[in-house]
């Protein structure tokens, strides 16, 4: 008998559902990675424990205190957490800012400006003066670039996926120029980038390269929780989010609350920036504007928004990164694999995102023809 | 005409729909028959819409069977009708709420859309002839190569009709036909449907208006709660039964009302608008020179049809459109082309027409939407904080005072009825201008407060806006409805077109005189023409 399928809208979001739904995801993402693995040749099982050790390590290390993997994917989700914040706090209230890889540029740059030229600039500051000064930097310079589009939003109504789109551009640029030009380390054999910072500049250490970053994205987490919940900035954001006609009604400023929103958002970002430059390379050099502004869209959503939800899915697609890269080195499998691999899950998951509002129903065909009365 | 010998064109026996949560539909069983005008009559969620949506292939039924008997044949044979193509080809069509035309298209072109022949050679003289041929035969004026955005909404319907007759429709579903109508179109419409139905062909409409069942139908099906609770003749039935049946008690259809202040007491009036200009969403002139007051204690009734610059008028007295000449005064307070938030601290609230699309925030819990205009003030307002139990108290405060139906406070708002949803923005409105407001010299905007409410809601909407009035609130009320008008209101314009086409005292008023000044009659004109 013939039949169709049919999507049919959820009337109410179930809590399993929205539990079983990204499970089963990543199963089916797991097998279907299973299938491409076996098709090289590759053993699928082995593959995926070397991702997991690879991004959490074993028992057997943990117990000679060895927590390298588990710190390394740390490191990756430091970043992520403090742009998925960022990005998430923007796209609450339907401002797409897609320029959280810009705002983090930003950030690192004029946290590295502080370090690289402060000190010669004013010698009698204390040391201890210099992290606050940078992060303040680094938040100043995310910001500009965020309040940016969103003054054009605001007031002249530019459409900001363009805008912040394009002035990631110009910022990773930017720094390219300087570090490929006036601002190279003299002294570094023609390697692009900057001197190193001075020692008293670094960001403190926790564990492994752990730095004072992960408690700035905590402490961001709480943040953003505390203004969306316990605010009426926060439940500004959200009545704009759900219906901006009616905040509007309701006597909401929208464009001032786009250009405060832009401005927490691209200071947050420009805060990792900060935290990146300052807690892991020390200098300016290409490895900052390695995507994590544009991953942190996708851990947004995957969030659904919500700040605790951020932490958790930046964690995972952390490793899901350093896992990824680890296979590469201990299979000896293609890098293209690993991230074929991270495409897969994440496609899974995202696409599975329709099963938690829709239902899928089987619709069987009877015959065309009306059926005469017997 | 004698029904006995024929089985009914149309038949649908034990209907159930079930939505979740809801029995839409509960073993409904309705006929129609070839050459009759049936009227489905019931308040709003009774099921009427369900239960056509069902017949002209939208929706699916859990349980139930539909019979169909083409005219010419005489045994009668159950179809199953899966979408609106299967209905269209079984004669079944429906009229929406919401024409589905396309405006860049002319009228020929969109009634063949969608059409599988011609399959190549598209000859539109052709099509054109038949839409003309069919424009006599049941005198639907319509201009084949009009475009459709040239049409007026009248003229849109009759294309809508069109559509279905071209393609062979015996049955026609028409869904509140006269809601976007001047009394004078809807007549029109009453004459077409009579032609059509002495064609042969089977008509229902959909209603929750008595007087329309009265004059236009032959029998009337009526719908309560998910059941058919009767099917009557017509001329065997008068409005007050059919009320009771459709509400399940009796219904007052005068409202009491107390006479109203006079606004001569030397008092100004709380609200002035002054030669105001505006112009629309699309850039283009809605108001052109609006002058109007009103005074404490009186409900000032805007009529027109939709489209008139009603809408940009309500947006205009709420600081939520730009005036691009003129002024609007508040308490004699110049708030011309001020924020929004400059009008509700003066004390004007605002019951807007789209309550999902303006009124509320949807997934929201009620609370959030019932602090919507208190969460700037204490106790709610804690500093830039935001106290969750002051929200929720008054939230619950003014669920209790208002009686909103609502599990929780805490539920999205958009899951309560329209009723319900009504409430909460009138509870809202009326406490957040006795709030911002010093004195009883407010200013309440309404809306079209009651589209869509069943008769329970109304009346509390109506009892809620002259309570409003006793207090010394000054009222502006827009609404299609004249005869809500003619009850609530002290005095009624008539916007045509941007312009008011004159002020009426609602007592001497009559819906004759009012629909003629909503087609763009003036008042004055016709007086003079009188004397000539």
């Amino acid at each position: 008998m013939p039949f169709s399928l049919k999507l049919e809208k959820r009337l109410e979001e179930s809590k399993i559902i929205a539990f079983l739904v990204p499970l089963g995801s990543l199963l089916l993402a797991l097998v279907f990675g299973a299938i491409l693995l076996q098709s090289v040749g590759a053993d699928p099982l082995r593959t995926y424990s070397a991702m997991i050790e690879g991004a959490f390590g074993t028992p057997v290390q943990w117990t000679q205190g060895d927590f390298y993997a588990l710190t390394e994917t740390l490191v990756k989700a430091t970043p992520l957490m403090i742009c998925g914040l960022a990005v998430s706090i923007a796209f609450r209230m339907l401002f797409w800012n897609i320029g959280a890889e810009g705002q983090l540029v930003m950030g690192g740059f004029a946290a590295g400006a502080v370090a690289l030229w402060l000190p010669g600039m004013a010698p009698w500051l204390p040391h201890w003066a210099f992290l606050p000064l940078m992060a303040l930097a680094g938040i100043v310079a995310g910001a500009a670039w965020g309040i940016l589009p969103g003054l054009l939003k605001a007031y002249v109504k530019v459409n900001e996926i363009i805008t912040t789109l394009m002035l990631n551009y110009i910022a990773i640029l930017w720094l390219q120029y300087l570090y490929y030009g006036p601002w190279k380390d003299p002294k570094g054999f023609g390697f692009p980038g900057t001197a190193q910072f001075e020692p008293f500049t670094w960001l403190p250490r926790l564990i492994g390269r752990v730095h004072w970053g992960l408690v700035f994205a905590l402490l961001a987490a709480i943040f953003i929780w505390l203004i969306l919940s316990r605010t009426r900035w926060g439940y500004e954001i959200r009545l704009i989010g759900e219906n901006p006609v009616a905040a509007r009604y309701a006597g909401i400023n929208i464009g001032r609350n786009i250009v405060l929103v832009m401005f927490l958002s691209g200071g947050l970002a420009g805060l990792a920036g900060m935290a990146e430059v300052a807690g892991i390379s020390h200098r300016l050099q290409h490895g900052l504007a390695v995507g994590y502004g544009f991953t942190a869209i996708i851990v947004a959503w995957l969030a659904k928004l919500n700040p605790w939800g951020v932490v958790v899915v930046a964690f995972l697609l952390a490793a899901l990164l350093v896992g990824g890269d680890q296979i590469q080195i201990t299979m000896g499998l293609p890098a293209a694999m690993a991230s074929v691999l991270q495409g897969a899950i994440l496609f899974f998951m995202l696409g599975g995102n329709i099963l938690t509002r829709y239902r899928v129903r089987i619709v069987r065909s009877l015959p065309a023809e009306c059926t005469q009365e017997g | 005409m004698d029904r006995s010998d024929r089985p009914p064109a149309v038949e649908m026996r034990g209907i159930v729909k079930r939505f979740p949560g809801v029995l839409a539909n509960d073993h409904i069983h309705f006929a129609v028959h070839a050459g009759e005008i049936h009227a489905l009559l019931g308040e709003n969620g009774a099921g009427k819409s369900t239960l056509m949506n069902i017949l002209s292939g939208l929706y699916r039924p859990d349980a139930g069977e539909i019979w169909i008997c083409p005219r010419g044949q005489t045994q009668p044979r159950r179809v199953d009708i899966r979408s609106p193509r299967d209905a269209i080809n079984l004669g079944i069509g429906m009229v929406h709420q919401h024409f589905m035309l396309v405006p860049t298209l002319t009228v020929a072109e969109n009634v063949i859309l969608g059409l599988k022949d011609p399959r190549f050679l598209l000859r539109m003289r052709h099509v054109e002839e038949k839409i003309k041929q069919l424009s006599r035969q049941y005198h639907l004026q319509v201009d084949p190569s009009a475009y459709i955005w040239q049409l007026s909404v009248g003229e849109q319907q009759r294309v809508e009709i069109i559509k279905l007759l071209y393609r062979g429709a015996e049955v026609l579903i028409l869904d509140e036909p006269t809601a976007v109508l001047t009394p004078q179109e809807a007549e029109e419409l009453g004459r077409t449907l009579r032609r059509m139905a002495e064609e042969g062909k089977a008509i229902i409409f959909i209603t929750h208006k008595l007087d329309e069942v009265i004059v236009f139908s032959d029998r009337v099906t009526v719908l309560r709660a998910g059941r058919n609770i009767a099917t009557l003749d017509t001329a065997r039935t008068d409005k007050a039964e059919l009320a009771r049946l459709m509400v399940g008690r009796e219904v007052l259809f005068r409202v009491e009302k107390p006479a109203g202040v006079v606004c001569t007491n030397g008092e100004p009036p709380v609200l002035e608008v002054i030669q105001v200009e505006a112009l629309n969403d699309r850039g283009l002139p809605a108001l052109q020179g609006v002058s109007l007051e009103v005074c404490s204690g009186e409900i000032v009734g805007i009529a027109g049809v939709a489209g008139n610059g009603q809408r940009e008028l309500a947006e205009v007295v709420t600081g939520l459109r730009p005036v691009t000449r003129g002024r609007v005064l508040v308490r004699g307070q110049d708030l011309t082309n001020q924020p929004p938030l400059r009008f509700i601290e003066a004390g004007v609230s605002h019951i807007p027409g789209d309550r999902l699309g303006m009124g509320l925030a949807g997934n929201l819990p009620v609370s959030d939407n019932l602090v919507m205009k208190a969460y700037r003030r204490e106790p709610i307002a804690n500093g830039p904080f935001l106290s969750r139990r002051a929200v929720l108290s008054f939230a619950q405060k003014l669920i209790q005072a208002f009686q909103i139906v609502t599990p929780t406070a805490s539920v999205p708002v958009r899951t309560l009825s329209g009723g319900n949803l009504q409430k909460t923005i009138l509870a809202r409105e009326i406490t957040a201008s006795r709030d911002f407001a010093s004195d009883h010299r407010r200013v309440l905007v309404a809306i079209h407060p009651t589209r869509g409410l069943d008769v329970g809601a109304t009346e509390a909407v109506h009892r809620t806006l002259l309570e409003q009035r006793a207090q010394g609130a000054a009222i502006l009320l827009i609404s299609e409805d004249l005869e809500e008008l003619l009850a609530l209101a002290d005095r009624i314009a008539v916007m045509y077109e941007g312009c008011i086409m004159g002020v009426v005292d609602a007592t001497s008023a009559n819906i004759e005189q009012l629909g003629l000044m909503m087609a763009g009659e003036t008042h004055m004109t016709k007086e003079t023409a009188d004397r000539l």
